[in-house]
């Protein structure tokens, strides 16, 4: 028991349940809450890939195309397929979570959630169609 | 329709035993019946020693709240067939020490809820002369929802962070808080956001929702919480421009 709780003094004997290591197991928001914390860690590594992407860009073609090769090994083409589904489970799950932390009025009445999750996708859109077309003009 | 549905209910005597054991009993089965009228046949018929709390019978008391099957309920909202064919586990809510039985020492939210000063606080009180403080049935309607709560502690039995650190504020807690903030005559929403700011408080919410789902009352203490959360981290930036508020 940590110290921050407080119970009645002098109280009679009560039982305290101890929580299973596999708690998270119990049903499925659980499971769903910590595969979203688990994504993470993808979401980390497919940052540190980038990283390293740009760092063989920098140090010219050679680089570059060793870079390329490594990539194409079924490792990292397999980490690459995980992270993927891991990071569009993270942000999916997300987006659809905005509505809860904000919440908007417009004339009084508060904005229904759809439309605020919607948001999120149609700018998640934009954004895609926007580097699309940067990359495929270059 | 079967005669009968057997209850698996959680005992625990601390003068005779030093850990809870699950007791059976069969119990009539009825449609209109939920799972405290089956208790409460127990109490009446089977088992006179079956000890748990109850009041109105109708989702407003708060008190008959319990694990059914494994998620926490309000026991007179419980229906009996919607758990066929059974066995129905009925256990202690979760997270809380057990005294007896059924019931659970709920100490600890009380102290909680105290911290969170769930009450309208006005930087200055206006003479009773001037009348009440008028508010707009829009003005309500913003903190009208976090107001509905009943205290049943069903959203910290679902919580595994109270679970795994029982130090959290907790769900109601915080939503109770919100419930204040957002009151048009109450002038402390500060104050509150630097109590929840604290170690124990919001911050230690990582989101899992759960709360909100068994809410019996529609409040959503999970969406109170991320939008305090919103407002803490608002707050933190303009903390750090040059021409921030503090
Ligand atoms: S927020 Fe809902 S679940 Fe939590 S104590 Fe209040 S009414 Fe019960
Ligand atoms: S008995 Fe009052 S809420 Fe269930």
């Amino acid at each position: 028991m940590s110290p921050g709780t407080q119970y009645t003094p002098y109280h009679p004997k009560w039982y305290r349940r101890r929580m299973s290591v596999w708690w998270w197991l119990q049903n499925r928001s659980y499971v769903y809450f910590v595969l979203r914390e688990l994504t993470s860690v993808f979401v980390g590594l497919c940052a540190l890939l980038l990283l390293w992407h740009l760092r063989a860009l920098v140090q010219g073609p050679e680089a570059h195309a060793h870079f390329l090769a490594q990539m194409r090994r079924p490792f990292f083409v397999g980490l690459n397929g995980v992270g993927l589904l891991f990071i569009l489970f993270h942000t999916i799950t997300w987006f659809n979570l905005t509505p809860k932390a904000m919440v908007v009025r417009l004339g009084g009445k508060r904005v229904p959630d759809w439309t605020i999750a919607g948001l999120n996708y149609v700018a998640w859109v934009l954004l895609s169609v926007a580097v699309a077309v940067v990359l495929l003009r270059g | 329709m079967p005669p009968s549905v057997t209850l698996a209910v959680t005992r625990y005597r601390p003068e005779q035993e030093s850990e809870p054991t699950l007791q059976t009993y069969e119990v009539p089965f009825r449609k209109d019946w939920v799972v405290l009228d089956a208790l409460n046949y127990i109490k009446d018929n089977l088992d006179g020693s079956l000890s748990f709390r109850w009041s109105c019978r109708m989702g407003v008391c708060g008190s008959c709240g319990m694990m059914v099957n494994g998620s926490p309920k309000l026991t007179c909202a419980a229906f009996l067939s919607d758990y066929l064919p059974g066995p129905i586990r009925v256990e202690p809510l979760n997270y809380f020490p057990i005294i007896r039985d059924l019931v659970v020492d709920m100490t600890d939210f009380m102290h909680k809820l105290k911290k969170v000063k769930p009450w309208i606080i006005r930087a200055q009180e206006k003479p009773l002369a001037d009348g009440e403080y008028l508010q707009t049935p829009d003005q309500l309607e913003m903190y009208k929802q976090f107001s509905m709560c009943i205290n049943c502690m069903l959203c910290y039995s679902a919580c595994p962070v109270y679970g795994l650190e029982q130090s959290f504020i907790g769900p109601a807690a915080i939503a109770l808080a919100q419930r204040y903030n957002l009151d048009s005559r109450d002038e402390a929403a500060r104050e509150r956001l630097e109590i929840l700011s604290e170690h124990d408080g919001m911050w230690q919410c990582t989101f899992v929702g759960e709360c909100s789902k068994v809410c019996p009352k529609n409040v959503d203490p999970a969406g109170a919480i991320q939008q305090l959360k919103l407002v803490g981290a608002v707050d933190w930036f303009r903390f750090l421009l040059p021409w921030g508020t503090r």
